[in-house]
């Protein structure tokens, strides 16, 4: 299947090629090198809730690699006429090679994959999952490190509702990594993928102390608290701003370490944090151009070349 | 007594035994019979087993439950035999198989899944991800569902 829904559709030796893929794609994604793999071929953005980073690298990874984008919002469309997604994927179907989709509800990227047989990328279902920002962070860690296998990641912030970190725990896991969980007590990462991923033998530890954390630190991927997903604004004031790093809290740092974070960022990064070697995000949100460039490759067959020259 | 037969035999139609006993009703709420059919029903409730201790029975008239609903049946009772009776014999012996994957026997319970909206036409889809106990998980969002949630939530 060439479809990308969640994670589990990719096997750790289908990531690592990926990842490959992407190191040598990276000139390509820069713009220094001009390599017209999928010319022709034309993706149709499917998003039905808003993405700035997700919707525009995934435009600029298509383009870069000659293709076209169709680019769709549920605003102003037959949806808000009440079209299921059903039919509207059938006409996607009817108009492009390939479909990303973001989408509020939980399951819709599998329902579209299940609806139409061009090949569908998950770019985010409600709180599900959101497996082509695993890549790119997957990317992002082995950039720094080299390996994933043995390193402490902190993961912090939202690890109830976020979909970001519950992909990436998974992956993670897979190969090798410990996990630190960092969150307050009303936004810890959901029992049952805690329970999951401890029953394929991970090392975690969970905590509500951040500074604690991260002297033993490799990674620590900060995360936004979404005021979207509270129901009262009183409950969302208890954890704002719970959680901040700045330049000076970089002095307790191991060398090496890395501070990510899927963005947008509000007061958890301080913006000191910006210049000092530790912070990785803007560099991450780079990565989404070459990640996503080498999973639109991978899904349409498309081989990338072993040397990528100008 | 355990000689004595409880019910008397039928002529036509299925009797499910070795059903776990004190199960009967939820084999009757997950086979529809309840609802959808008037077909008489008999049912035996906590009798002594040599092969359980103690079983439940179900003698259903004038329907032959295909194989669709005989897996449904799995879930509940994956060790039930079943005999298809005709004119007071037993016509065919069925055996129950729990799939992997159960297709429109009951709804997603997430508010929040694709499927919610009624007018999306693909089925409803649970994959089986354990046996003992059952616990299945909707094949689009994923949401977890145990035996008591599959029962309420039939279609």
């Amino acid at each position: 299947m060439s479809d990308v829904v969640t994670m589990d559709d990719l096997s750790n030796e289908e990531i690592l090629s990926i990842l490959e893929d992407s190191v040598r794609l990276v000139p390509v994604a820069r713009g220094a090198v001009h390599l017209p793999l999928l010319e022709g071929k034309v993706l149709a953005n499917m998003f039905y809730e808003n993405s700035t980073r997700t919707r525009m690298s995934f435009e600029t990874a298509m383009k870069r690699l000659g293709g076209s984008v169709l680019n769709f919002s549920s605003i102003g469309t037959s949806v808000a006429k009440g079209e299921t997604l059903f039919d509207t994927m059938q006409m996607v179907e009817g108009y492009a090679d390939i479909a990303v989709i973001r989408h509020p509800r939980q399951g819709a990227a599998q329902y579209s994959a299940d609806a139409i047989d061009i090949p569908i990328l998950n770019a985010g279902d409600g709180a599900g999952n959101h497996p082509t920002q695993t890549m790119l962070d997957l990317f992002t860690i082995m950039e720094a490190h080299g390996t994933i296998e043995g390193l402490n990641v902190v993961l912090v912030g939202d690890l109830r509702y976020g979909r970001t970190v519950h992909s990436l725990s998974h992956a993670l896991i897979r190969f090798g990594a410990e996990l630190t969980l960092v969150s307050p007590e009303t936004l810890m990462m959901p029992d049952e993928i805690v329970n999951d991923l401890r029953a394929s033998g991970a090392t975690i530890s969970e905590s509500t102390d951040l500074v604690a954390a991260i002297p033993d630190a490799d990674v620590i991927y900060m995360t936004r608290i979404q005021k979207e997903r509270f129901p009262d604004e009183d409950e969302y004031a208890k954890v704002a701003g719970i959680y901040m790093l700045g330049a000076k809290d970089m002095d307790d740092a191991k060398d090496g370490m890395i501070v990510m974070h899927p963005l947008p960022r509000v007061s958890e990064l301080h913006p000191s944090l910006d210049s000092t070697v530790n912070a990785r995000y803007f560099q991450q949100a780079f990565n989404g151009v070459p990640t996503r460039m080498a999973l639109l490759c991978r899904s349409l067959g498309v081989e990338v070349p072993e040397e990528v020259k100008k | 007594m355990s000689e004595m037969r409880r019910v008397t035999a039928i002529c036509n139609g299925t009797v499910i035994d070795h059903i776990p006993a004190g199960h009967a009703l939820q084999v009757i709420k997950m086979l529809r019979i309840d609802t959808n059919r008037s077909n008489p029903v008999s049912l035996v409730m906590n009798v002594p087993s040599d092969k359980m201790g103690r079983k439940d029975l179900l003698k259903i008239e004038d329907l032959e439950l295909n194989q669709e609903e005989l897996d449904r049946l799995a879930l509940i009772s994956p060790n039930a035999s079943v005999a298809i009776i005709r004119n007071y014999g037993v016509a065919e012996k069925r055996v129950v198989e729990l799939a992997e994957e159960l297709v429109n026997v009951a709804r997603c319970t997430f508010s929040n899944c694709i499927t919610q909206n009624p007018r999306e036409p693909l089925p409803q889809k649970l994959a089986l991800y354990s046996r003992d106990p059952i616990e299945v998980r909707c094949y689009y969002c994923g949401r977890r569902q145990d035996l008591d949630d599959i029962i309420d939530n039939l279609i």
